[in-house]
């Protein structure tokens, strides 16, 4: 596999509630340039220290968008924890975000 | 200075390039394929069949015209897709692995997507491009495009996407098929008729009398004609087939040639002496009039000049048909072994009519006969009007290709109904089976009703179902009018005893004058000889007072001389 990877992100693979995210991108469009910092934000801000995010350009690897059933970009998925998730959009509504990756119940106040 | 007035140049319109779809019919229909490089919209309810009709033309695109292709599914998984469309016979499976066909299985499923600000398709984009490269695609095909709409919230952002994905589609100039659901009282659900408007099929599965029929109609079709009607369409183990069959041409060639009805009497009545070729004949009669073995001395005759004969049984196997015509001395099965007789049975309510005439049509263009017998007409079920249109079709088929056609129709006891005399009309020929009931025996008659441009007999000929076929039996025309059976049997005994009483009158007649002249003449010796006898007589009488007168004078002159007297 060769996935661009973001190695700027704290990585603890084994730890338990560990994220394995993977954002998909088609190109740096304003809208996957606003996804991935709504990303990084949202990680710094609710798993510190258990995430790791690849950010993947299906310009750049197109044979990878159909492994993921991706069809929107851009896409966000968890891989990690199970179940897998799918979250598409620019990321900018934070709850829903939220809501998509567990982090949040979704009748929270 | 140019003076000569030359006329303007029209630029001959460039027709419109056209993708083959390889489905019988179907390009008859739309004069050539579908729109190359355009994308062209398939539409109907669920189970009318999009799906194998869009593979279809994949795979006839890669097998057939050498255009790989792409199938996007939004609805089954490869493994489905390949499972489904082996039952039509083709190797999806063996053409992915040729690299011809690639098959995209695109899986949305709202609970699984969580929708969080701006987004867009291109990763859709990207897979189809990816897929197109991978094959050197030609042709797509999206099946269902509109699953989008079901799995995702924002419409804009789709209806903007998949205007998108048009234009984009077009720019990559392939050929697709996108599919769509038919909606309430519009072609698709989600309106998806708006960005395809170049191309546009309707499919159509109708139920009627729990037969259904499968239909297509191309709805448009712009910058090219096309057949506006409904077509019906067969999908069975020999894939998808359209059925161009129309009433529309009248232009049929009429040939002067005759062939025998294969029955010598049936020959005379007819007074071309058979029928014309390419016309329609009908054979109708109530039930054991010997319909089908008119049919079959038809058949042998045809076949006995080395010509093909199709034969479309409705109500008897074929095995049925070859023992009971063995009774009349007809053997068809060495026809059959020599390939130039076929048989093609059915039950009529196995198919909806239009499936008939569609399975007719691929039959008749595969074994291409010079006649074809319809066995019988009657068992065809449907409203009349439908029947009669389903055979109207068959009949313009059949003598668009100068095949003879020859039907038979069963008629009620009460004799023709509604439907025959709209029947009529279709037939070139028609020969009436009757059972003409006297002296308590059924006797069989058969008479030309019509027999269009010919002169043909006006009489009931009375004919035998012998062990050696067919035989009409000479007309008894007498005092009391036709006589069948033994009537005619005991009219004829009475004739022949009549004619030799006649002639021994005569004799005797003869006899009897030959006797009276000799009468006669006998008569008329006697009085000539009477009278030659008073001739005689009266002749002696005459000479005798001549000779006494002598005797006188010469007596008075020995008397004067004895007075002393001289003579004076």
């Amino acid at each position: 596999m060769n996935q661009a990877r973001d190695n700027a992100m704290e990585a603890s693979p084994h730890a338990d509630g560990h994220y394995n995210l993977r954002l998909y991108v088609a190109g740096q469009t304003p809208k996957s340039v606003t996804a991935l910092a709504n990303l990084k934000k949202i990680c710094e801000e609710h798993l510190v220290g258990r995430y790791q995010i690849e950010v993947i350009d299906l310009l750049e690897h197109p044979q990878l968008a159909a492994g993921d059933q991706i069809l929107a970009v851009p896409t966000l998925v968890r891989r990690l924890p199970e179940p897998l998730k799918r979250i598409i959009g620019n990321l900018s509504n934070m709850e829903r975000v939220l809501v998509g990756l567990d982090l949040r119940p979704v009748a929270a106040p | 200075m140019n003076t000569t007035v030359s006329m303007p140049l029209v630029p001959r319109a460039q027709s419109l390039a056209k993708a083959r779809t390889g489905i019988s019919g179907l390009d008859e229909v739309t004069f050539g394929g579908l729109p190359a490089g355009r994308p062209t919209l398939i539409c109907g309810g669920p189970g009318c069949g999009k799906t194998l009709l869009a593979t279809t033309f994949l795979v006839n695109g890669a097998v057939m015209f050498n255009e790989p292709g792409v199938f996007v599914s939004f609805e089954e998984t490869s493994d489905d897709l390949i499972k489904n469309v082996a039952s039509l016979g083709y190797d999806l499976g063996a053409l992915v692995a040729q690299k011809k066909i690639a098959i995209d299985f695109v899986r949305v499923e709202r609970s699984e997507i969580e929708e969080t600000g701006e987004y867009d398709l291109e990763g859709l984009f990207v897979r189809l491009d990816y897929a197109i490269k991978a094959v050197g695609a030609k042709r797509v095909v999206l099946d269902t495009l509109e699953m989008l709409f079901a799995g995702l919230g924002d419409t804009q952002i789709l209806r903007a996407e998949i205007r998108r994905l048009f234009a984009w589609l077009k720019q990559r100039n392939v050929t697709a098929i996108i599919t769509a659901e038919q909606g309430e009282g519009s072609l698709t659900r989600y309106g998806i008729e708006e960005y395809v408007s170049d191309c546009v099929f309707l499919l159509d599965n109708r139920v009627s009398d729990q037969i259904t029929t499968r239909r297509l109609r191309v709805v448009k079709y712009r910058g090219s004609a096309h057949g506006t009607n409904e077509y019906p369409f067969l999908i069975d183990a020999q894939g998808v087939s359209v059925l161009p069959v129309t009433s529309a041409g009248l232009e049929h060639a009429a040939s002067d040639e005759v062939i025998s009805t294969g029955i010598p009497g049936l020959n005379q009545m007819l007074g071309a002496g058979g029928f014309y070729r390419g016309t329609s004949v009908l054979v109708s009669g109530t039930a054991g009039t010997g319909k089908t073995s008119l049919a079959a001395h038809f058949i042998e005759a045809v076949c006995a000049r080395g010509e093909r004969c199709l034969y479309f049984a409705f109500e008897e196997s074929p095995a049925q048909i070859i023992r009971n015509m063995r009774s009349i001395g007809l053997d068809l099965q060495p026809r059959i072994d020599s390939g130039l007789l076929r048989f093609e049975a059915a039950r009529p309510s196995l198919f909806g009519l239009e499936m008939h005439l569609a399975r007719m049509y691929r039959e008749i263009e595969e074994f291409a006969p010079a006649a074809t017998v319809l066995d019988p007409i009657s068992a065809l079920r449907g409203a009349s009007g439908d029947v009669h249109s389903m055979l109207l079709r068959v009949i313009d088929l059949l003598k668009s290709r100068g095949i003879t056609a020859f039907l038979t129709n069963l008629l009620s006891a009460e004799g023709m109904d509604k439907s025959d005399a709209g029947m009529s009309s279709l037939m070139d020929t028609w020969l009436s089976l009757v059972q003409l009931e006297s002296n308590g025996e059924r006797n069989r008659g058969i008479y030309v009703l019509k027999s269009r441009g010919m002169n043909h007999s006006n009489q009931i000929r009375e004919y035998q179902l012998t062990s050696q076929g067919v035989k009409l039996v000479d007309a008894y025309l007498g005092s009391s009018g036709v006589l069948t059976g033994s009537a005619r049997v005991a009219q004829e005994m009475v004739d022949a005893a009549s004619i030799v009483r006649r002639s021994q009158d005569n004799e005797r007649k003869q006899r009897d004058i030959q006797r009276k002249r000799a009468a006669l003449e006998r008569q008329i010796a006697e009085l000539r000889a009477e009278l030659e006898s008073e001739e005689e007589e009266a002749r002696k009488a005459l000479q005798h007072d001549e000779e006494l007168e002598k005797r006188m004078q010469a007596e008075k002159r020995a008397m004067a001389i004895q007075r002393g007297g001289k003579a004076s």
